[in-house]
């Protein structure tokens, strides 16, 4: 897990980045963009040391992280699995696809598997509808999946 | 251009880049390098061509010959065949599924034909990371023209006659929220162009920004110009990396040539332009919501007025304009008002781009001047339903539209006439239902979508869709009652009438226009208990077909509750009050054998 770790380093890095802004006000998504790219998720520490960098109270701070959807309070495994639940991939059998995934490994959507090794998480329309329905893991998109084929797509990625 | 004889065009849209293009393009790249024909012949990779289905896409020019499903591994046959004897690769021409004869080239495809491309013109056919590329197509003219010939009035006058509307899904005159903002008096004043494109199934601004990003940052200027803005912000999703990409290339090299920054053109006029990143909140294609995540907050929606062109950004006048509807903008102003205002219906002009998705044949984005009618898009251009289905109904505008049914495919498609049949014009999603659809469960899957995504200011949008959704919930679960149906009607008017923002007020039409035109089905599952497409499992029966099926025991072993009874050899037969309905049967049966309805 020490990927996660929430090192001196990398909260020199977001300092350094913070210092960089011409203008504090207003850049507090922008900051937290940057926070997340740096310790992969948003824990309460962070979330208080960009609350203190930037001069805003902490409740301002959880309510913005708490309200979009893209940033996360939890780490997340080494291998993201996105399903895309757009309604072209819906209709093409999207639902079946994350059902089977679910189910092989062990976890919700939302959900990191116990070892830090995958996540899953559903999404809003990768745009790629000719392929529905589509995953994407780590950003590599699988076009046209069957139910059948999630195991194997898992399996491409359980050892690396 | 001109100097080389050849052009290949691989398409980089996200959807064929999904399908290895760029490998395909490095591979053609290397190719020809090796024949020792780098001079004459240039592969560039292009914005999205639309087709989409048949990706990845590769065009040659000036033969105008247009290959389908071509893999990394087809790059050597093409340079070979093609390139070195002129002869085109027969096996990845287009074959027209109806006559299926091939097609080889681009302007006789039935995909193609009925196309009128504006927004979308300069979309696989140039090469996106090359302003010389744009400019070689008449780009940033249109505003080299505005900025040395018109007066910014003039220039609001000339928009407000092409009657442009905003694409993104309201509709609202261009040419009055320009001339809202100019009147303003403010010493700052801000352009947005909103890129945030919520709707799931719908991507063509995405197809835009990485297809014709200088389009986009061309006509922001020529607004700043019509409005006294000096600046202005793209809000883009974070989910959009290419996009983001093709535009952070393109500010870069429009600001190095001068065409973004002080005095442009050598006029007064100075405009610039920064990204700014959404990060996944469907309310913020509203425009006021919209506003609020530039400046940092939660992207909640305000009421109206005051409009943005009045406070908008940090309080400033601010005019918010859609990727597409910028797109329209520079061939206006070349072309003339009068040519833009001559295409479509009486009251919407010019193109709109549609993302056609769904059980249809050819998925991709067509761009049809307004009024076409929806057979046109769906039959003659998207070329049907897929594996011979029947036709069911088409949702348009996404979880904000409705669904619209077989006896409305007539219609004229323009913003009135899709509201007046209880839908929406939205960004341009169009999703295709068939005969397998269940529109109760298609009503509860927006619904669904709707309820994660309100941001939970107002009650009438956070409460009200809540209880919609569990009323649809009981319904595909077999337990709704006629008071449910009366009370989807009732609350859905409600939250109609009440909430705050255009994302709640929209919110039911997934379920009004389905009851309104589906009635029969929502009867179905209420009152018969039967799911009539056979997609709600609660309300779904299995049974074995005598007369098909062999006594293999297949079903028997697969069956998690044992309710399947027969010896080997002998008819099967399964116990109805102990099945889970699970179907593991039904995946089991080689013989077709089990039923399901």
């Amino acid at each position: 897990m020490c990927k996660n770790a929430l090192t001196e380093e990398k909260f020199r890095e977001l300092d350094s980045y913070v210092d960089t802004l011409p203008e504090k006000h207003g850049m507090l998504i922008s900051v937290l963009h940057r926070a997340q790219g740096i310790f992969g998720y948003l824990p309460k520490e962070v979330q208080l040391h960009v609350a203190r960098s930037l001069n805003l109270t902490a409740a301002k701070v959880y309510g913005v992280v708490s309200f979009y959807s893209y940033f996360t309070e939890e780490p997340r495994g080494d291998h993201i699995i996105n399903v895309c639940t757009g309604t072209a991939c819906f209709v093409r059998g999207a639902e079946g696809i994350l059902k089977e995934l679910e189910n092989h490994l062990g976890i919700k959507s939302g959900q990191t598997t116990p070892d830090g090794r995958f996540t899953i998480d559903a999404l809003r329309c990768v745009g790629a509808c000719g392929l529905a329905p589509v995953i994407m893991v780590d950003g590599k998109v699988y076009g046209r999946v069957k139910t059948g084929e999630v195991t194997g797509i898992v399996k491409e990625y359980a050892e690396v | 251009m001109s100097a080389y004889r050849m052009h290949l065009l691989v398409c980089g849209g996200t959807g064929c880049r999904a399908s290895e293009s760029k490998l395909l393009a490095e591979n053609l790249q290397a190719l020809v390098m090796t024949a020792g024909m780098g001079r004459e012949v240039q592969v560039v990779i292009t914005g999205c061509f639309g087709f989409c289905e048949k990706g990845p896409i590769v065009k040659v020019l000036p033969d105008n010959v247009f290959y389908v499903e071509v893999k990394p591994s087809d790059a050597e046959e093409i340079v070979s065949e093609h390139v070195l004897k002129g002869r085109p690769v027969d096996r990845l021409l287009y074959v027209e599924p109806e006559q299926k004869g091939k097609v080889s080239s681009h302007g006789e495809m039935p995909f193609y034909k009925k196309q009128l491309r504006i927004a979308l013109r300069n979309c696989g056919f140039i090469n996106p990371e090359d302003i010389e590329e744009y400019i070689s197509v008449d780009g940033y003219q249109a505003l080299g023209k505005v900025l040395t010939e018109m007066t910014p009035e003039a220039l609001v006058t000339l928009m407000k006659k092409s009657g442009l509307r905003g694409r993104g899904g309201g509709g609202f005159p261009t040419g009055l929220k320009w001339e809202a903002a100019a009147r303003n008096r403010a010493d700052v004043k801000y352009i947005i162009c909103n890129a945030d494109e919520g709707d799931p199934g719908a991507f063509m601004d995405r197809s835009i920004l990485e297809g014709d990003p200088h389009s986009v940052l061309e006509s922001m200027a020529i607004a700043g110009y019509a409005t006294g803005a000096r600046f202005g912000y793209i809000y883009i999703r974070a989910e959009y990396p290419l996009a983001v990409h093709r535009l952070e290339i393109a500010i870069a090299q429009a600001q190095q040539m001068g065409l973004l920054g002080e005095r442009i053109f050598g006029t007064g006029f100075s405009f610039d332009i920064a990204i700014k990143f959404g990060a996944g909140a469907f309310v913020c294609g509203e425009e006021t919501a919209l506003i609020h995540s530039i400046e940092g907050e939660r992207g909640e929606p305000t009421n109206k007025p005051p409009f943005p062109a009045e406070s908008g950004l940090w309080g400033k006048p601010t005019c918010v304009n859609n990727v597409e509807t910028f797109a329209n903008v520079p061939p206006i102003i070349l072309k003339g008002a009068e040519w833009f205002a001559s295409i479509g219906s009486e009251k919407s002009k010019g193109t709109k781009v549609f993302a056609l998705a769904g059980k249809i044949n050819n998925v991709g984005l067509v761009e049809v001047p307004m009024g076409i009618r929806l057979r046109e898009i769906i039959f003659d251009i998207g070329g049907g339903i897929r594996d011979g289905k029947k036709f069911k109904s088409v949702q348009t505008g996404g979880p904000s539209g409705g669904c619209i049914p077989a006896s409305a495919l007539d219609t004229p498609m323009d913003y009135e006439n899709l509201t007046c049949i209880g839908s929406m014009m939205g960004s341009g999603g169009m999703i295709v239902l068939d005969e397998d659809d269940c529109m109760v469960n298609v009503a509860k899957f927006y619904l669904e979508f709707t309820c994660d995504e309100s941001c939970g200011k107002c009650t009438p949008c956070r409460v009200g869709n809540k209880r919609l959704h569990e009323a649809l919930t009981r319904i595909t679960e077999g337990k709704g009652t006629m008071a449910d149906l009366d009370n989807l009607k009732e609350l859905g008017a409600i939250i109609k009438d009440t909430a705050l923002c255009g994302l709640g007020q929209t919110s039911p039409n997934p379920v009004l226009s389905t009851m309104k035109y589906f009635w029969d089905e929502y009867l179905a599952h209420v009152v018969d208990k039967k799911c009539p497409a056979g997609v709600c499992t609660a309300l779904l029966s299995y049974y074995i077909l005598p007369g098909k099926c062999i006594g293999c025991t297949a079903c028997k072993r697969v069956c998690p509750a044992s309710c399947i009874s027969g010896e080997v050899k002998k008819v099967h037969e399964i116990d109805q009050a102990r099945c889970i309905k699970c179907g593991a049967c039904l995946k089991a049966c080689k013989f077709g054998a089990i039923s399901k309805k």
